[in-house]
């Protein structure tokens, strides 16, 4: 690597990387929890196929973030020995795939949910990574072109089912709806910003709040066919980006990193 | 499983369904459909499987996520199995067994020149 380059790619920071990897990771990791439960066999694989994509646009991610920090980190130190204050992913992919209830995560899962949150979040990260594969830094540029492709599959699956769920059976609709009105809000944590944002966009030109009217056409489009209604606008802002979770990411990451910290450095 | 849904496995007579007995309601009520991929290098689609899906877009998704994730293919076909016509076991003698003397129709009497390419 030239000299320029490496200048070039310190530009980033790396806060904006842990946090483009934290929402990959996370979102796969929930969508991994469908593996073996899946409701026909075809939609089993198929979500795992999404948790696929997912732990393999992070880990490109983290390897990039690795290389910054230094000091012996790698894509495993990342992933399973930070905790939950140092993850920068959006509140809204570590909610369990179920709407507000006593109980914990593993009590239950609604497709519904867990379709409309994949929906949502891809419609954002299609407009990202269509942004961020024109950035001037090389690896990222590269890292978004190839995750451009596979989430705009996630879109084209969570927006099919979202039109078959709203616009199907009564029961189906209503926990469309239901899943649209408790995700929704946490929506809203999209258009705020961090520092690590505003510092990153120097090297990636992507403002994320300018993405938000894009990102409402697509939503409102699909809920339009969908005959869903979208929940009115307000509330708490979630925190998630800023490192300040909801109750559920401390459970996930218990499980997800449980292995490595009890064997660390296992192979197969 | 309905009329409609007919398959060529129970047009050729199977009398243990498993997909009806054992199966929850929703995939009684979604189609079968065969799904054909073609490969990078082949020439034409092939078989590869059948899945149940709500309708065409449906089954081309599934058939995606569960017969190309190893990227078999580059072109995917699903047609609804009761559109197939399968010929009967039973018709086999009168069917096939007709040409098995007829050695001459095996292009194996002439030579094909290498420019034909592939025929």
């Amino acid at each position: 690597m030239s000299a320029a380059q490496a200048t070039l790619n310190h530009t980033l920071p790396v806060d904006y990387l842990l946090h483009l990897a934290d929402n990959a990771l996370v979102l796969g990791q929930r969508n991994a929890e469908w593996s073996g439960h899946g409701p026909i066999l075809e939609e089993d694989i198929a979500l795992s196929n999404n948790s696929l994509d997912l732990v393999g646009q992070a880990r490109l991610l983290y390897q990039e973030a690795a290389a910054q920090i230094g000091n012996g980190a790698t894509e495993d130190t990342l992933a399973f020995f930070r905790d939950v204050p140092d993850f920068k992913n959006y509140t809204l992919l570590e909610l369990p795939h179920h709407a507000p209830l006593a109980g914990t995560s593993a009590s239950d899962r609604d497709f519904a949910t867990t379709l409309v949150r994949n929906f949502l979040y891809s419609a954002l990260m299609v407009l990202v990574w269509d942004k961020l594969q024109h950035a001037s830094h090389e690896q990222l540029a590269a890292i978004a072109a190839k995750s451009l492709k596979e989430v705009r599959y996630h879109l084209r699956h969570s927006r099919d089912w979202l039109l078959r769920m709203g616009d199907g059976t009564a029961e189906s609709h209503g926990r469309a709806q239901a899943a649209v009105n408790h995700l929704m809000p946490y929506t809203q944590e999209f258009w705020t910003r961090t520092e690590y944002e505003s510092e990153a966009s120097k090297a990636t030109g992507l403002d994320i709040a300018s993405l938000q009217n894009d990102w409402n056409q697509i939503v409102d489009q699909a809920l339009l066919e969908a005959t869903l209604k979208r929940p009115a606008a307000g509330g708490f802002v979630p925190t998630g980006k800023h490192s300040i979770h909801s109750e559920h990411l401390g459970f996930m990451l218990a499980e997800m990193q449980s292995l490595p910290r009890a064997h660390p450095n296992a192979t197969w | 499983m309905s009329a409609e849904q007919t398959t060529p496995a129970k047009q050729a007579g199977a009398k243990n369904d498993v997909t009806s007995s054992a199966s929850p309601a929703a995939l009684k009520e979604w189609p079968l459909w065969e799904v054909f991929v073609r490969s990078k290098q082949g020439l034409e689609h092939k078989h590869c499987g059948s899945l149940h899906a709500s309708d065409s877009q449906h089954a081309l998704q599934m058939a995606r996520d569960v017969y190309t994730r190893r990227q078999e293919g580059v072109s995917i076909w699903v047609v609804q199995s009761s559109s197939i016509a399968a010929s009967e076991p039973n018709d086999k003698s009168e069917f096939f067994e007709p040409s098995s003397d007829k050695v001459y129709r095996h292009p194996t009497f002439y030579e094909i020149p290498s420019e034909v390419g592939h025929m």
